[in-house]
């Protein structure tokens, strides 16, 4: 599974909805309805998932955000 | 009472006042430092010039450990962590509503302990890892910008999930509440409502007699839809926010800056100028329980001694 998939599975498991619904483009507040203690938690568990560290205090505020700094990491 | 909490801080009681806008000034810091506890200066929306004067305000007014608020919506934060880690001589900094991940390492390396606020399990366990001094596990029964989970239930799973003193906070109104924080693995507590009807608290009268006043189902939550969740005793302005607010939930597109216009400069209102009607009352839900001034000492006794008469009276129930 790439990094998207990782994250889609994981965002559709923590919040509750269909895979399917989320694109790259999704926002978390907008599309979503999370707010940041749900991001944070979705951070939490890709961090589990992935056995990686996800340092930021940027606001992240859709799908692409998350999946480029994951993979901007770990570069 | 030592605790871990009261060791970090070289404080004399686990207590810590909490930040509170408009009301968390010198003199009601000064006074709860000066009785034992944290006092704690408020920063809202200041400047970092502003910031200075009250922490030189505090220092000539106590010698004891003090904190200042980071509030981290503040539009000129980053002027006042400069202020802070550069100048002020501050040792301890509470942080709220928000992630302070971005200022932490500067301030640890200025050798500034910090506390931040933490409404769920995931963000404690961040805040640890780089390298937050303690936590404070705040529930929703507290005044002001809150979480989703009650004390009760954070506070435990949060203990369980760190090793840095945790520090509870939100509905704690009394020496029992104090003695129950520990049963629940913390080292201390952060009190708000009742140090806000304090003596040495300048919030207008007619805004501690709301509190006063109020009763166990006083308080409403406003501002849900915005994210930014706030507790706040009823009053008109609640009628009308939350009123605006249903109606804007059905739409797909909802214009915040109709709450935002409601809401604006209505804290000041309430604190300063003592507009219980349309002013926001922020409170927790232990307002309830709250029905005398009394000073920051008599206060901080009355939590102490509660708490080790409470504690007393379960041991007997174990005899």
């Amino acid at each position: 599974m790439n990094i998207f998939e990782t994250v889609r599975d994981i965002i559709a498991d923590q919040l509750d909805v269909e895979k399917d619904v989320i694109t790259p483009e999704t926002s978390f507040e907008e599309d979503l309805e999370a707010d940041s203690l749900d991001v944070f938690q979705v951070i939490s568990e890709i961090e589990d998932e992935l056995d990686i560290v996800i340092e930021t205090d940027d606001n992240i505020s859709t799908v692409k955000e998350l999946v480029d700094f994951i993979e901007n990491q770990e570069q | 009472m030592e605790t871990t909490l009261t060791e970090l801080l070289n404080i004399e009681y686990p207590i810590i006042q909490g930040a509170m806008a408009w009301i968390s000034d010198a003199d009601l810091a000064a006074a709860v430092s000066n009785a034992g506890g944290l006092g704690v200066i408020g920063t809202g929306g200041d400047t970092a010039e502003l910031v200075k004067e009250k922490v030189e305000d505090m220092s000539s007014k106590t010698d004891k450990a003090f904190a200042v608020n980071l509030y981290l919506l503040n539009p000129h934060i980053d002027e006042v962590v400069d202020y802070l880690i550069k100048e002020s001589g501050v040792k301890i900094v509470t942080t709220g509503a928000g992630n302070p991940g971005k200022y932490m390492e500067r301030l640890k390396e200025a050798d500034i302990k910090v506390i931040p606020v933490v409404a769920s399990v995931a963000l404690a366990k961040r805040m640890e890892r780089i390298g937050a001094d303690a936590v404070i596990a705040e529930g929703m029964e507290a005044g002001g910008h809150i979480g989703r989970s009650t004390t009760m239930a954070l506070l435990p799973q949060i203990v369980d999930a760190v090793s840095c003193p945790v520090i509870a906070a939100g509905g704690f109104g009394d020496g029992r509440s104090l003695a129950a924080a520990l049963m629940l693995g913390s080292s201390g507590v952060q009190v708000g409502t009742r140090f806000a009807v304090a003596h040495e608290s300048n919030a207008h009268d007619n805004f501690k007699e709301a509190i006063i006043k109020a009763n166990d189902i006083s308080t409403t939550v406003t501002g849900t839809i915005t994210g930014h969740p706030v507790r706040v005793l009823r009053n008109q302005l609640t009628k009308d926010y939350l009123a605006l607010e249903k109606e804007l939930t059905g739409s797909d597109d909802p214009d915040l800056n109709l709450l935002e216009e409601l809401g604006a400069g209505s804290l000041r209102r309430a604190v300063v100028d003592g507009d219980s009607k349309t002013g926001s009352l922020m409170a927790g839900q232990i307002a309830g329980l709250i029905n005398q001034r009394q000073s920051c000492e008599e206060i901080i006794q009355d939590y102490v001694k509660g708490a080790h008469k409470s504690i007393q009276q379960v041991c007997e129930l174990y005899n």
